[in-house]
C-alpha cells in the first residue's frame, strides 16, 4: 500500500539546519548589532526596575496609571502589585515587567516608522501584509527556535523573541490608523498645500493616534505572553516561576506564578487601553493629540477634561 | 472685468492609462459606451469655462454629474487627463509638484461639504492651518486668523474645539481658514450642503455679504438649484460630465434650452429671482410738450418725462385720453410707484398699490420702462415651454 510518509523526500528540515548555521556563523556580527541595543536597554530598565525601593515603586506607578487613565485603573493597581508582593515572587515581576517595558519602547521605535511607511506606499504594504500574517499565526512558541540559533539562550535573546513577537500589532495599527483618515481632512491638507512631511505630522498622524494606541494595547499584552514563553529558553522573571512549578510538579509555585502574571496583564492592558480610548463623551470626531497624550502623563490632566479653556473664553466667563 | 480663471477643454477620465478613453471620446462616443468597452469612467468631458474676477460661478449638477471632480480639477487635488487650467493665464496643469503647492499655498483656498477641520486642533489653530503650511511665523498668523475670525464673526470661538460648535459655526471655521490664506480664488465644494435649512440660509446671506466687501473669485458647487440662484453671478449646469448650459441665473430659467436644464427651473419661485427690467414694458411716445415728453404705458397712464427723462408727473388714463385728443397735458398727479430696475419682483409686488401706475427708474432717476400687475404675473408665471412631442395619451 502507498503511504502518505513514502512522499516525505523534502529533507527540508536539513536545508533550514544548514542554513540557520550558515547564518549564525557567516552573519554573526549582524546579530551582534541587533542584540547590543536591546541588551543595553534590557539592563537598564532591569537594574532601574530592581534598584527602585518597593513602596516607592508603588506610589509611582499608582500615581502614572492616575495620570494616564483613571483613579480606579491607578488603584487597581497598587492592590495587584501589593498583591504580586505578597506572594512573593515581586523580583520575578519587575524583570517581567522590564522585559515588557523594553519591549514596548523596541517595538515603538521600529513599528511606528514601518506602519508609516506602510501606510503611504500600497508596495510597501503588499510585502510587509504577508510577512506580519505568517508572524501573527506563528505559534509563540515557534519563534524561540531561530533565536536561540541566531542569539543563544537567556533573557536577552528572549527580549528578542517578545519585541519580534510583539511589534506586528503596532505595525498594523500604525497603517490602518492613517489610512483611516477622513479623505476630506487629507484633501483639505492638500488643497492648503501640505507637502509629505506636513501631511504626515499635521494630519495623518495626530489624527491615527488613538488607533496607534490601541496597538499599543495589543503589542503590550503581546509582550506580556511571549514573556512567560520565553522562560523556556533560559529567560528570567514570573514565567521562570510557572516553569519552575511544572518542572518539579509544584501545582503551587506555578499558580503564584499564574496570579502574578493574570494581575500583571490586567493591570497593563487597563491603562493601555485607558490610553486609547479618548474621551468619556466618546463622539467619533474627538480624538487626541500625541501632546496632550503624552502631556497627560506630565500635567495630571484627566483625559476626560479635554476641553481646555482658552483665555478669551476665561475672560468671556 | 479680467479673467480670473479659464478653464479650457478640460477632461478627466479615471483611468491610469487615459489615452484609449481620450481617444474615443474625440471621436464623439459617449461616456456609458466608454465604459462598457473600456471599463474606464469618464469625470470631465470637454469642459471650458471662464470665471472673470469677483464671479460667484455655481456650479450646479445632481450627484454624478462631475461638479466636484470638476473642482477638483481645479487645484488638482483630481489630476485632468488633458485640458488647461489657466490662471490669470498661466496653465497650472503641468506644473511640478513644488509650484503646485505654492499655487495651493497662496492662489485657491477651499471649503469642504464636511467641513474637513482638525478635531484636535482648537479652532485658531484650525485657521492658521494654510498660513502654518505656508511657515508664517506664529505670532503674525495668530494675528492674521484673529482677524479673520472675527469677520465670521467667530472671536470668542477660538479657543475652542470644532466639536464645541454647531454645523454652521463650523462651516464659519472652514470658511475663516480658506479665508486666512488670502487666496483670491475660493473653490466652495457642497459647501452648505450639509447644513439644515435655516443654517443655510443664514449662511448663504453671509457670503453674499463677505463677498461685497472680499470680492473674491468664487466657485462654488452645488447641487441645489436655488442656491445656484441665490448666490451665482452665473452658474453652468453640469451633466454627465458635461457643462450642458451656461449663463447668468435669469437667463437660464428664461431659456433653460433643454427639458434636463427645464427640470430644475421649473419649480422656481421666479419673483425672487426676475427683476423689473426683465418684466418692464418700454413706454410710447405720445406726444411733446414744452414741458417734457409725455409716454403712455401699458396700464394705460402716460408719464409725463422732463428733458433729463425724469418723471414729472402721472396722467390716469382719462386725463391721457384728453391730452392725447387736445394735445394739451393736464395736471399732473404724483400718484405713482417707483421701483430701479434691479428690483426683484416680489419687492415690487410688494410695494405695489391698487390703481398706481409703477415706473421703472434707473440710479439717475430717468425713466426707463413701466410696469403692470399683470405684466409682474406674467412673469412670475411663465415656465419652460414643455416638450410633449411623440407622447400620447391613449384612453382604454
Amino acid at each position: 500500500m502507498f503511504k502518505a510518509d513514502d512522499l516525505a523526500v523534502f529533507p527540508i528540515d536539513l536545508w533550514i539546519q544548514q542554513g540557520v548555521s550558515w547564518v549564525a556563523l557567516n552573519l554573526r556580527p549582524i546579530f551582534l548589532a541587533i542584540k547590543w541595543p536591546v541588551e543595553s536597554l534590557l539592563g537598564l530598565n532591569d537594574w532601574l526596575f530592581h534598584a527602585v525601593h518597593f513602596p516607592i515603586f508603588v506610589v509611582g506607578f499608582f500615581l502614572l496609571a492616575w495620570r494616564l487613565s483613571t483613579l480606579g485603573i491607578a488603584a487597581f493597581s497598587a492592590v495587584s502589585l501589593i498583591v504580586i508582593a505578597m506572594l512573593g515572587v515581586w523580583n520575578e515581576a519587575m524583570t517581567t515587567l522590564s522585559l515588557i517595558s523594553t519591549a514596548i519602547v523596541f517595538c515603538a521605535v521600529v513599528g511606528i516608522p514601518i506602519g508609516i511607511w506602510c501606510a503611504r506606499s500600497d508596495r510597501v504594504w503588499n510585502v510587509v501584509r504577508p510577512i506580519l500574517d505568517i508572524m501573527q499565526t506563528t505559534p509563540s512558541f515557534v519563534y524561540l527556535v531561530p533565536v536561540v540559533m541566531l542569539f543563544g539562550v537567556g533573557t536577552v535573546p528572549g527580549e528578542v523573541a517578545v519585541v519580534t513577537a510583539a511589534a506586528p500589532p503596532l505595525i498594523r495599527f500604525t497603517n490602518l490608523g492613517i489610512r483611516m483618515v477622513e479623505r476630506e481632512i487629507v484633501e483639505a491638507g492638500l488643497a492648503f498645500g501640505a507637502d509629505r512631511r506636513q501631511l504626515l505630522f499635521e494630519i495623518q498622524l495626530p489624527l491615527a493616534i488613538p488607533t496607534i494606541l490601541g496597538g499599543l494595547n495589543q503589542t503590550v499584552l503581546t509582550a506580556m505572553v511571549l514573556s512567560v514563553v520565553v522562560a523556556m529558553i533560559g529567560a528570567e522573571g514570573l514565567g521562570l516561576v510557572v516553569l519552575q512549578g511544572l518542572g518539579r510538579l509544584d501545582v503551587g509555585r506555578a499558580a503564584v506564578g499564574g496570579i502574578a502574571i493574570v494581575l500583571l496583564a490586567m493591570m497593563l492592558d487597563r491603562i493601555t487601553q485607558q490610553l486609547a480610548t479618548p474621551t468619556k463623551s466618546g463622539r467619533p470626531t474627538e480624538r487626541v493629540s500625541l501632546f496632550r497624550t503624552v502631556g497627560r502623563v506630565f500635567r495630571g490632566e484627566r483625559p476626560d477634561e479635554t476641553v481646555a479653556v482658552g483665555p478669551q473664553a476665561k475672560e468671556a466667563l | 472685468m479680467t479673467e480670473r480663471l479659464e478653464i479650457k477643454n478640460l477632461f478627466k477620465v479615471f483611468s491610469s492609462t487615459p489615452g484609449p478613453a481620450l481617444a474615443m471620446l474625440a471621436k464623439g462616443r459617449g461616456k456609458s459606451e466608454i465604459f462598457e468597452k473600456l471599463g474606464v469612467v469618464v469625470g470631465l468631458n470637454n469642459v471650458s469655462l471662464s470665471v472673470p474676477q469677483g464671479a460667484v460661478y455655481m456650479i450646479m449638477g445632481l450627484s454624478g454629474s462631475g461638479k466636484s471632480t470638476f473642482a477638483r480639477c481645479i487645484n488638482r487635488l483630481n489630476e485632468p487627463s488633458a485640458g488647461q487650467v489657466l490662471l490669470d493665464g498661466r496653465d497650472i496643469v503641468p506644473l511640478g509638484e513644488a509650484e503646485l503647492r505654492e499655487v495651493r499655498r497662496t492662489r485657491i483656498s477651499m471649503v469642504f461639504q464636511h467641513f474637513a477641520l482638525l478635531p484636535n486642533k482648537r479652532v485658531i489653530e484650525n485657521v492658521e492651518f494654510g498660513l502654518k503650511l505656508r511657515g508664517v511665523a506664529a505670532a503674525e498668523r495668530r494675528r492674521r486668523a484673529e482677524e479673520v475670525l472675527s469677520v465670521v464673526g467667530l472671536a470668542r470661538w477660538g479657543y475652542h474645539y470644532p466639536h464645541e460648535l454647531s454645523g454652521g459655526m463650523r462651516q464659519r471655521v472652514g470658511l475663516a481658514r480658506a479665508l486666512a490664506t488670502d487666496a483670491d480664488i475660493l473653490i466652495m465644494d457642497e459647501a452648505f450642503s450639509a447644513l439644515d435649512p435655516l443654517i443655510r440660509t443664514e449662511m448663504q446671506d453671509e457670503l453674499l455679504r463677505l463677498q461685497r466687501t472680499l470680492n473674491k473669485t468664487i466657485l462654488f458647487i452645488t447641487h441645489d438649484f436655488q442656491e445656484a440662484l441665490k448666490l451665482g453671478t452665473r452658474i453652468a449646469i453640469m451633466s454627465e460630465g458635461e457643462v450642458v448650459r451656461d449663463g447668468t441665473p435669469q437667463s437660464i430659467v428664461l431659456e433653460p434650452g433643454s427639458d434636463y436644464v427645464a427640470a430644475f427651473t421649473r419649480e422656481i419661485d421666479r419673483s425672487r429671482l426676475f427683476d423689473a427690467r426683465l418684466a418692464m414694458r418700454p413706454a410710447e411716445p405720445v406726444l411733446q410738450s414744452e414741458q417734457g415728453t409725455l409716454v403712455s404705458e401699458a396700464g394705460g397712464f402716460g408719464f409725463m418725462l422732463d428733458g433729463n427723462g425724469k418723471v414729472l408727473g402721472v396722467l390716469d388714463a382719462i386725463e391721457l385720453g384728453r391730452a392725447r385728443a387736445s394735445g394739451e397735458v393736464g395736471t399732473l398727479s404724483t400718484d405713482y410707484v417707483s421701483v430701479p430696475p434691479g428690483a426683484k419682483l416680489i419687492e415690487v409686488a410688494r410695494s405695489y398699490r391698487d390703481g398706481r401706475p409703477i415706473a421703472v427708474v434707473d440710479d439717475e432717476g430717468r425713466f426707463i420702462g413701466s410696469l403692470g400687475a399683470d405684466d409682474i404675473l406674467a412673469r412670475i408665471a411663465s415656465t419652460a415651454p414643455q416638450t410633449v412631442t411623440g407622447e400620447r395619451h391613449v384612453q382604454s
